[in-house]
């Protein structure tokens, strides 16, 4: 595979990864998060995974624009017009990553890896599929149910009013009590 | 490009977000630390995959499980941060050090 | 084996794909001024996109207070591209200019970067209007994208294969509209939903003073608009290889079949504009999770197991 298209795309996501930390505007940190997903999801598909690398460029944008959205609901700085530091404890967090950074790099410079074992099936989408619904049944099932109670836990946290505020102490009222009238009427 | 520059590229992700993860006081900024090591994680993932095992699946797999990962730490933290909000009006993790509230 | 079209087509499909946008503006224009009472004769409605596009070019851009113009300048841009992008896997007659494995996962990627398009632009402008126009949008792309995406992956099923072309060919005997209606009409409103088009213009519309386009003028306004005009374009012609048999049928070429079917779908979304008024989010939100996702889920479904149950996959 093309030697300056990883060295392009390596050196995109790690920048721009790195950058995350450093802009001022809040907007700007998160669409610079976007770049460095987009940048792996460049490699991976250099890899030969296409429906992988594509399905983590449509998954990427949507959360990175739905986190700009948290970041500026959230953060007291959304544009970076005033100059000010967020961090804390900087040193030691340095110390810890180049820690973790050279532990990593060395060890993958430094371990002997096995032979290729093969080569890649022809329709990588199919097989994928194959394998997770009948060898890896298992994940397919946890990540459902992981999925599933994530979406309940979630709307649980988030959510200010529950149903009882919403359709009275007995649930009958006849529709809800919401500030935004919805379209179906519950 | 062999499965070395892969691994370190995945480490250099991995040590940025941890830095992130670890310097920033927002929640938010936060989670886009554990974000970035997630994306060195799905390289390394792919790289692994593709280097080692190509004709399994396993790789695959766990470059799935990953993404599906993020997507729900990212939903489970965007909750907490509104819960502890609407709590104590707070966004930073400083100060939500304390259990009380 | 790949039906890919030359690479000079890639110069070829953003000017076929504008000559199209031409038509259909001009003709949503006719259909605005029959609708207010005052009919366009089609000479002047035909002029319209020519004289809009050159009054927008020379005029004067707008630059606001601490506005961010580097995201503005990206976000407008994002979207034409887009657009742009996403029209490379569609068949123009019966081969695409890019023929991928995965073409319809492609097509629903990049048409997500309209998302970060529209939201980067009303950003940008450091408007509070535009910002809010800049969120409807998102909210509007949360509730339109789950039905979206279950329509496709249920062109896909009836297919078995994520490639358009065989999506095409798997259409030869019986379209795919007749047996996945449910999923064609989710596709036909998220396509004009993700343009913020007709019924769901509430991220540029009145009562936000122009919502995410607030700030936009000169050339600003142009690329945007044209990069709306462009996504509702590729979108409705996505409609077509995936639902409405692509190039097949008698007598024409394929290419002629897939122009006629583009344009009625351009049609029946243009007359949706001006028959039905924009609707406010919190009713789409509504329905959209409450009725689309369980109708385009069982729809699938369905698909599934008349696909299981003729021996396929």
């Amino acid at each position: 595979m093309s030697t300056t298209l990883f060295v392009l795309l390596s050196a995109t996501a790690v920048v721009a990864g790195a950058l995350v930390f450093r802009v001022d505007s809040m907007a700007r940190a998160t669409f610079l998060l976007l770049v460095s997903f987009l940048a792996v999801a460049g490699l991976v598909l250099m890899t030969g995974l296409h429906y992988l690398g594509l399905v983590i460029v449509l998954m990427m944008i949507i959360e990175m624009v739905v986190m700009a959205v948290f970041m500026i609901m959230y953060m007291m700085n959304p544009a970076g017009l005033v100059p000010m530091s967020m961090f804390h404890n900087t040193r030691g967090a340095a110390l810890i990553s180049a820690a973790v950074f050279v532990a990593l790099a060395s060890g993958a410079l430094l371990v002997d890896w096995p032979a290729r074992g093969g080569a890649a099936a022809p329709d990588l989408t199919s097989v994928l599929g194959e394998a997770l619904m009948s060898g890896q049944m298992l994940t397919m099932m946890t990540l459902g149910v992981t999925l599933f109670a994530t979406i309940v836990g979630t709307v649980v946290l988030a959510t200010g009013r529950g149903r009882y505020d919403r359709l009275g102490d007995d649930l009958d009222a006849r529709s809800s009590d919401d500030r935004d009238r919805g379209g179906v009427g519950r | 490009m062999n499965l070395q520059a892969f691994l370190v590229v995945a480490s250099a992700l991995l040590a940025v977000g941890l830095f992130g993860a670890l310097t920033q006081q927002s929640i938010v900024m936060l989670m886009m630390g554990l974000e970035l090591m997630l994306n060195g994680v799905i390289l390394a993932a792919a790289a692994f995959w593709y280097f080692l095992a190509p004709a399994g699946t396993e790789g695959q797999v766990l470059i799935v499980v990953v993404v599906t990962a993020m997507a729900i730490e990212m939903a489970a933290g965007f909750a907490v941060t509104t819960a502890i909000y609407r709590a104590k009006r707070i966004d930073t993790t400083d100060d939500a050090a304390e259990l009380r509230g | 084996m790949s039906a890919a079209l030359p690479i000079g087509w890639v110069v070829l499909l953003p000017v076929i794909l504008l000559a199209v946008t031409y038509v259909v503006v001009a003709a949503d224009t006719a259909a605005a001024g029959r609708a207010a009472g005052r009919p366009v004769p089609w000479s002047v409605a035909a002029a319209v996109p020519g004289r809009e596009a050159v009054r927008l070019l020379i005029g004067q851009r707008r630059r606001t207070v601490a506005g961010d113009e580097l995201l503005r300048g990206v976000g407008g841009a994002v979207l034409p591209i887009a657009a742009l992008l996403a029209a490379a896997v569609l068949p123009l007659g019966s081969r695409p200019v890019a023929d991928l494995a995965t073409g319809v996962v492609w097509f629903n990627a990049m048409e997500v970067l309209a998302w970060a398009g529209v939201w980067l632009v009303g950003w940008g402008a450091n408007s509070t209007l535009s910002l809010i126009g800049g969120y409807r949008f998102v909210a509007q792309g949360l509730a339109y994208e789950l039905p979206h995406m279950f329509a496709l992956i249920t062109a896909a099923v009836g297919a078995q294969s994520l490639r358009v072309v065989d999506v095409v060919d798997a259409q030869q005997g019986l379209w795919f509209v007749v047996i996945m209606p449910v999923a064609f009409l989710a596709f036909l409103l998220s396509a004009a939903a993700m343009a913020f088009w007709g019924p769901f213009d509430s991220p540029v519309g009145r009562d936000v003073a122009g919502g995410a386009a607030a700030e936009l003028a000169g050339v600003d306004r142009l690329v945007f608009a044209t990069g709306r005009w462009l996504l509702l374009v590729a979108s409705a012609a996505m409609a077509v290889p995936l639902f409405l048999g692509g190039g097949h049928g008698p007598w024409l070429p394929a290419w002629a079949w897939v122009l006629v079917k583009t344009l009625a779908v351009l049609g029946a979304l243009v007359a949706l504009r001006h028959r039905v008024p924009t609707i406010r989010m919190e009713r789409w939100t509504e329905f959209s999770w409450v009725v689309l996702v369980p109708a385009t889920i069982a729809q699938a479904l369905v698909v599934t197991l008349v696909v299981l149950g003729e021996g396929g996959i």
